[in-house]
């Protein structure tokens, strides 16, 4: 009981101490990963539990901010140990890793649409089908994939921390000059990106579907959590007005999500509210969005201490070592939604089916998590001692 | 602090399974509350609430209730049409569909495909259309195209913003229908932001929405269709046309309020 008390009397947020991991960070990338791969099924049963039905933010944002986290705090201690150089070089290796990562998964969606192109005839859908005619020119469709500009829908997440990762270590050179200077800028960039709506173009037409420009501002703001600015905060954190508007803001946000899915409740929305808040741009980040991942998170940290007893329990083991392994889980997850599309067309079911599927794909997420880390911790052991110390993307959260 | 986070955590999830429970109710809550008067060919119906709207259709129940002709034009791109069987297409069928239910009234109906065009190069063409036809109502269906180009959501709400006010101006009705729900494609078709959109404008000016999407997931999700699998013919295409007419007819009446308009 009094070590409860002392809990609640500490800041909200503390700097993990070196080495030793921050498994909540673990724990809610676990989570964003298994939301990522439910939202990506078709809608099913399981749908109902992911957070962007109950509220503006998704598992994307969990994902980006514990991303810059985590990469900050990794590579922000390699940059203050080994130097500017070497920890760009570690940097660029790893971006190298998720570009690799996307040109995979990007071989296999080519193979189950040219499969669906070539098998699936259907009066009905004779428009629809024309998506596929990109096929006819697979010399430009190839190469602009290369060039990240042709993403399939649910292949946008990598591009964007592809570039996001290209632009850490000028992130961090800034972070250890002046983190809050940092931020400031890059609030700067956001704002600059509405106003002069600032964008990359995607091919064959229109734009990322995560603007970096806009994006760019959860991932630092994670950095800068990561290198102190969490821990600066603490008193704003918990402070009771901070809770009580979060709380408001999360209870509003849901009762405006609820007349999405309830419609006889739409008409008790007031028109004026409707017309200054919609339509909620989820490319550029709305601030809606922004504000209402802030709020979680900053109820989350409020209420899930570090040292909860809960996060060395054998229930949450699993989503904590999906999120450990996040570049391997989170491919696999891409894959496993394109798998789960294809069974869904090949096997004609009904609910069921759809919920199995998910759950399947959920239970091969976590085995496939637990085998890789049981290459790290026993089968690579004797292979891996003398590169285990110092930049290893791995340690206290990994890096993706 | 334990009892504290015990307790959220018992009202978020309360939260949840009460949404979830309410959406639940709402599904089953439906089937066999409104079997269509006519004889259905395949059980197909929609669930109340995909049929609500509170806008209305003022030019067809005014034309209507002093017995005039209803001239119905319909603006689409290939989805609203059956390659080589138009005459089983929904826009034929929402016609036997009304003229049954306003047996009074004669309802023409014309069809412009636009066929590849983006909202904004249908908008080009809206007013002419119009002039030619002098519709009483126009049933717009869009958004397919765009999303399979990946048109600028905000441009592509531009374009219908602005062909819907080029409408109303024009002094006709205006009824919007967003795409097809096609599960083959989602992975490669990102309908969501054009839906949204659609729905945005809708609520702008006044004008209802007939729900396509949410309409043929809830057919396949029931299993009334499976729009899924592969290895269907032309007979699945005119089913579901069928009852996309149907339910267009109905939504019809209900906007304009005929039923009551019929009665006085």
């Amino acid at each position: 009981m009094e070590a409860t008390a002392a809990a609640a009397a500490a800041p909200a947020i503390t700097m993990p101490v070196a080495g030793e991991r921050e498994l909540r960070l673990d724990l809610f990338r676990g989570l964003a990963l298994w939301l990522i791969f439910i939202d990506h099924l078709p809608p099913n049963i399981l749908t109902w539990l992911t957070i962007r039905n109950y509220g503006f933010s998704d598992a994307t944002e969990i994902f980006i901010f514990i991303s810059g986290y985590t990469a900050a705090f990794v590579y922000g201690r390699a940059m203050q140990d080994v130097g500017f150089v070497v920890a760009t070089a570690r940097i660029l290796r790893r971006v190298w890793q998720i570009y690799v990562a996307h040109v995979f998964l990007f071989t296999i969606f080519l193979a189950e649409i040219s499969y669906v192109a070539t098998s699936f005839e259907n009066p009905l859908y004779t428009e629809e089908m024309g998506i596929m005619d990109f096929l006819k020119q697979p010399d430009v469709t190839i190469v602009q994939a290369l060039l990240l500009r042709f993403r399939p829908v649910n292949m946008d997440v990598l591009p964007l921390y592809i570039v996001l990762m290209l632009f850490l270590p000028v992130i961090l050179w800034l972070m250890r000059w002046k983190a809050d200077v940092t931020l400031a800028l890059s609030a700067l960039l956001y704002a600059l990106t509405w106003e002069y709506d600032l964008y990359l173009t995607a091919y064959p037409n229109g734009q990322w579907a995560f603007n970096p420009f806009a994006w760019q501002l959860l991932f630092v703001f994670g950095a800068w959590c990561a290198l102190g600015g969490a821990a600066r905060m603490s008193r704003i954190l918990s402070s009771p007005l901070t809770l009580w508007i979060c709380f408001a803001y999360l209870v509003a946000a849901f009762f405006v999500t609820l007349t999405w899915h309830v419609p006889q409740l739409s008409h008790l929305m007031p028109r004026r509210i409707e017309q200054w808040m919609y339509p909620i741009d989820k490319p550029n980040l709305d601030v809606l969005r922004f504000a209402h991942f802030l709020a979680l998170a900053a109820l989350t940290v409020r209420f899930l201490p570090r040292d909860w007893s809960g996060l060395k329990s054998p229930w949450l083991r699993p989503l904590i070592l999906c999120g450990q392994h996040s570049l391997e889980i989170f491919c696999l997850g891409v894959f496993l939604a394109f798998a789960g599309h294809f069974v869904l067309a090949e096997i004609s079911g009904g609910a069921a089916l759809h919920a199995l599927i998910s759950i399947c794909g959920i239970l091969i997420m976590c085995g496939m998590a637990w085998v890789i880390s049981w290459y790290k911790h026993s089968a690579d052991k004797g292979a891996s001692k003398a590169k285990s110390t110092g930049g290893n993307a791995d340690l206290a959260g990994g890096s993706i | 602090m334990r009892s504290r986070f015990a307790a959220a955590l018992g009202l978020t999830l309360l939260a949840s399974l009460a949404a979830a429970g309410v959406a639940h109710a709402q599904d089953s809550a439906q089937p066999g509350a409104q079997t269509p008067p006519q004889a259905a060919p395949a059980a197909c119906e929609v669930p109340a609430y995909l049929l609500t709207t509170e806008s209305t259709l003022p030019k067809v129940a005014e034309a209507v209730k002093n017995a005039r002709p209803l001239t119905i034009l319909v603006v689409g791109s290939r989805s609203s049409t059956i390659l080589s069987s138009e005459a089983s297409a929904y826009p034929a069928k929402l016609q036997a569909a009304l003229k049954e239910r306003l047996p009074s009234i004669p309802v023409n109906l014309s069809v412009e495909l636009q066929s590849g065009k983006t909202a904004e190069e249908v908008d080009a063409n809206l007013v002419k259309l119009v002039e030619a036809k002098g519709p009483t109502l126009v049933i717009w269906q869009t958004g397919t195209v765009d999303a399979m180009r990946s048109i600028d959501p905000d441009d592509f709400r531009g374009a219908i913003d602005e062909g819907v006010a080029a409408l109303q101006k024009a002094g006709t009705d205006v009824i919007l229908v967003n795409p097809q729900y096609s599960p083959r494609t989602e992975t490669m078709i990102s309908a969501p932001p054009y839906l949204d959109n659609m729905r945005v404008v809708a609520q702008q000016h006044d004008v209802p929405l007939f729900d396509r999407f949410a309409i043929m997931r809830h057919w396949n999700d029931a299993g009334d269709f499976d729009l899924f699998s592969t290895a269907h013919g032309i007979d699945l295409a005119k089913r579901v046309h069928d009852c996309l007419g149907r339910a267009l007819s109905k939504f019809v009446v209900d906007s304009a309020h005929l039923d009551a308009a019929q009665q006085n």
